[in-house]
């Protein structure tokens, strides 16, 4: 069973990002990028599931600038297979990326497609929901534990009351959440040997697939600054005030 | 705070762009050894030192190294670590692959160690001594011992020590008593008690290897008369599994003053079985092969120090808020302004970062020597290569243990009270960074070997290729219009003037006088490293202003800060080159001046 996974290469979970200027975006000049946290764990799992036998084949996918080239390295580095660049400069946005997924998936026959839940530069969570759509197939989404028996995969979801586990029929599509395992470091022999590995450098017309953006971004700012609180003297004033406030009756 | 992320942008600068027309690159051997993918291992190796080994830095030093019933531990944490650490091949970095290691230079090698050593250089020592080690055995032993254990060794698995010190010597070896009597089968039993042996034991590996200096029944007194052994501390099976514990035990571990998960251990070595590495009465020769390669590894735990350090006190006077700039607050909007408007916090801030640029810039230079001489095909460079190396392991080794010291002092300082304290972590890089200064030959030591060994050696012609490069970088720059530049260039003339001058000076009143070399010896060797570092910021500065000219888009600000940390260095440091010229030329008269009795 081959397992796709698709990376984002996005600001690093470190670097406290400021906003440009003119307000229309992050600014990324200078700023540390790195692989999405969420795609690492996905990574992470697929190496997993080839580790214990069932899985065959890890394929990384990823679409952005060329610079994802470097995150793809970083896939490569931990221990997947292969890897596959979709080279585009435009925003990507859930929808493209999906469809680009789909047309890969098409083409590779994944049994499994993990995938973040969210990437932490535009926390859309959508791709891995709109790829199951588009592929007409079971989605596990926000994954604790994933488990592969025969022709069928079971996972466990982090839902707001607690657990759920759901049975899917492969292939089908997961995405992570951030308690499902730790990501390994690269070992320095499995670096070495990322340089060698087949990366295929693909764009999205080579997908039939338009990226130009279908969102318009108006204005993009830094959240209000914390403001002071107050004191109270005892509960009855903490009651009053929230009545006052509205939000306790 | 401890704090720290590897410097990666000045990391790769030093290794890919100050030193390209060195003379130095282009190996074939490492041609496979592309920038791209040594980014990757600097940038995976930042993640192993700062997610790993930084956060078992405070908490090491707080619980220590135990010794109970012939048993010691390491603290909590550094197993797990050491696992990892090995696991993901760290280990065997700059190892021959023929072993199993992974074959990297040691330009880069030094920069990973550096990460290290930043952020537990505790930890350093228990791969860095096994690395030491498996240097000597490839070097001088036999076959046979090559395949015993250099396998595992490399790995990780086991790891390794070199046992000099006796507790009545330590600089003066000649005066060793541990015992070698030879054995019918060919190996020798090992007797004598040894004291503090870096990574001596612990329970990071299922085995240890030990590498001892011992006296043959029948060998000539002094130096000449020392051999190598390696003493393992359990028989290995043909297998590779360990067998009987040999005839070596734990009598305790040394107390120190810093440096404290790092297991210092005196050592009895009681009948051991042990075999010759190298020739009978040769061992110094051999353990010299280690020591060379660990000399430049301690200069580079210095530098390692000294960058955590600076990081440390550079997020602190960020966010320390006390009293109002000199010129006016700075940041209205809060109670005070942070202590980093101040002009003498600046000072310190940037002296402990010119140190560590200098230092990282001078060691990289070093590093490629070492790759150079070691891996060249060309006859000519592999000479000049190793004549470099020759002169610089001295330097690297005192000069950056006494700025990473002071870089040290200088965080804590910047952190006041704050940093008197343990809680914030800071007076442990002063404590940690202090023996560095002593092991593997004191600074006095290294400034004797320099002045003593290196400079007269081949008639000077160690001094060469330093010299040359100095000259030829002035010669270069001199007719520059550019303002800065015309400046720095200057003050690296003076200096160089200063180091030419000096030298002569001990050539000629060493020759009639030794004490007079021994009493310039240490402000020689700063001279020295200062010129060195001069070198580095001026390179680095000519190099930072072509790129600027042609748009350095994104590195804009990296080039930029570079040309402005070189301006400290030449206005604030490197004039110290003139005291040390004074004070060279005042030769011996004044240090001998009192009788021993006024003392």
């Amino acid at each position: 069973m081959k397992v796709l996974v698709p990376v984002k290469r996005v600001i690093d979970y470190n670097v406290k990002p400021r906003v440009k200027m003119d307000g229309t975006g992050v600014d990324l000049a200078n700023v540390k990028m790195s692989m999405n946290p969420f795609d690492e764990i996905a990574v992470e799992e697929a190496i997993r599931l080839r580790e214990k036998g069932a899985a065959t084949e890890v394929v990384v996918v990823s679409i952005g600038p060329a610079k994802a080239q470097e995150t793809l390295r970083t896939a490569l580095a931990m221990g997947a297979d292969r890897a596959i660049l979709v080279t585009t400069d435009d925003a990507v946005e859930p929808l493209a990326v999906a469809k680009i997924l789909k047309a890969i998936a098409d083409e590779e026959q994944p049994g499994l497609v993990i995938l973040g839940k969210q990437a932490i530069d535009d926390d859309s969570n959508q791709t891995g929901q709109m790829l199951a759509a588009l592929m007409g197939r079971p989605q596990g989404t926000f994954a604790s534990k994933v488990e592969v028996e025969g022709d069928s995969v079971t996972v466990t979801r982090e839902v707001d009351g607690g657990l759920e586990t759901v049975k899917l029929a492969i292939p089908a599509i997961v995405t992570t959440d951030l308690r499902l395992n730790e990501p390994r470091y690269a070992s320095l022999p499995n670096i070495m040997k990322a340089k060698s590995k087949p990366l295929a450098n693909k764009t999205p017309t080579d997908y039939g697939v338009d990226t130009t953006p279908r969102i318009e971004t108006v204005k993009v700012s830094e959240p209000p600054k914390r403001v002071a609180g107050i004191k109270v003297a005892d509960v009855d004033e903490l009651v009053a005030k929230l009545k006052a406030m509205g939000v306790a009756a | 705070m401890q704090v720290y992320d590897a410097p990666l942008r000045d990391m790769r600068f030093v290794l890919h762009e100050l030193f390209a027309d060195d003379g130095f690159g282009g190996l074939k051997k490492f041609e496979e050894f592309t920038p791209d993918l040594l980014d990757a291992v600097l940038e995976e190796a930042n993640k192993v030192a700062k997610d790993v080994l930084l956060p078992i830095n405070a908490p090491g030093d707080i619980e220590g190294c135990t010794y109970e019933n012939g048993v010691v531990r390491t603290p909590k944490g550094f197993k797990a670590a050491y696992d990892t650490f090995r696991e993901g091949g760290w280990a065997s970095l700059a190892s021959d692959p023929e072993w199993g290691g992974q074959g990297l230079p040691e330009s880069v090698n030094k920069l990973v160690e550096e990460m290290i050593c930043a952020t537990n250089v505790s930890f350093s020592l228990y791969p860095g001594l096994t690395h030491g080690a498996t240097t000597a055995i490839e070097g001088h032993a036999s076959d046979e011992l090559k395949h015993a254990y250099l396998p595992k060794m490399v790995s990780g698995e086991w790891s390794g020590t070199m046992c000099l010190t006796e507790s009545h010597c330590g600089t003066d070896l000649g005066l060793l008593r541990t015992k070698a009597d030879p054995q019918p089968d060919g190996s020798f039993k090992i007797t004598g008690s040894k004291i503090f042996i870096s990574a001596g034991d612990h329970d990071l590996t299922d085995n240890v290897i030990h590498l001892v200096l011992a006296r043959i029944a029948d060998a000539p007194a002094g130096v000449k008369g020392i051999s190598l052994f390696l003493v393992p501390k359990f028989m290995p099976n043909d297998d590779g599994s360990v067998g009987a514990r040999n005839g070596v035990s734990v009598a305790g571990i040394e107390h120190k003053m810093g440096l404290k998960a790092s297991a210092t251990c005196q050592i009895n070595f009681d009948d051991a079985t042990g075999w010759l590495v190298g020739q009978p009465h040769k061992g110094m020769a051999a353990m010299f092969t280690m020591m060379n390669t660990e000399r430049v590894s301690v200069g580079v735990q210095g530098l390692g120090i000294n960058e955590i350090a600076y990081q440390s006190a550079v997020a602190y006077a960020k966010e320390r808020l006390q009293g109002r700039s000199l010129s006016g607050a700075k940041r209205p909007d809060l109670a005070a302004d942070p202590i980093i408007v101040h002009p003498d916090v600046r000072r310190m801030l940037m002296t402990m970062r010119v140190y560590a640029e200098g230092c990282r810039a001078l060691g990289q230079w070093c590093a490629r020597a070492l790759d150079a001489e070691k891996h060249s095909d060309d006859p000519e460079v592999k000479q000049r290569a190793t004549d470099f190396v020759a002169l610089m392991t001295p330097v690297v080794k005192a000069l950056f243990t006494d700025l990473g010291f002071d870089a040290a002092n200088l965080a804590v300082q910047t952190y006041g009270g704050h940093g008197y304290i343990r809680e914030h972590g800071v007076e442990q890089f002063a404590r940690d960074a202090r023996i560095a200064m002593i092991y593997e030959g004191t600074n006095g030591v290294q400034a004797l070997d320099l002045v003593g060994r290196k400079l007269p050696a081949n008639m000077g012609r160690n001094l060469r290729p330093f010299f040359h490069a100095v000259s030829n970088l002035c010669e270069e720059m001199a007719p520059k219009q550019d303002k800065a530049l015309k400046a720095y260039t200057g003050g690296l003339q003076q200096a160089f003037g200063a180091l030419q001058l000096s030298t002569a000076t001990i050539a000629q009143k060493g020759m009639k006088d030794p004490e007079e070399a021994g009493a310039a010896a240490t402000d020689y060797l700063r001279l020295m490293g200062l010129v060195g570092m001069g070198y580095c910021f001026l390179k680095a500065s000519k190099i930072a202003y072509a790129k600027l000219a042609e748009g350095a888009g994104d590195d804009e600000g990296f080039y930029k800060a570079k040309i402005a940390t070189a301006g400290f260095f030449f206005d604030r440091i490197l004039p110290q080159a003139t005291a040390m010229f004074l004070a060279i030329k005042s030769g011996k008269r004044s240090l001998m001046a009192l009788d021993e009795a006024a003392f």
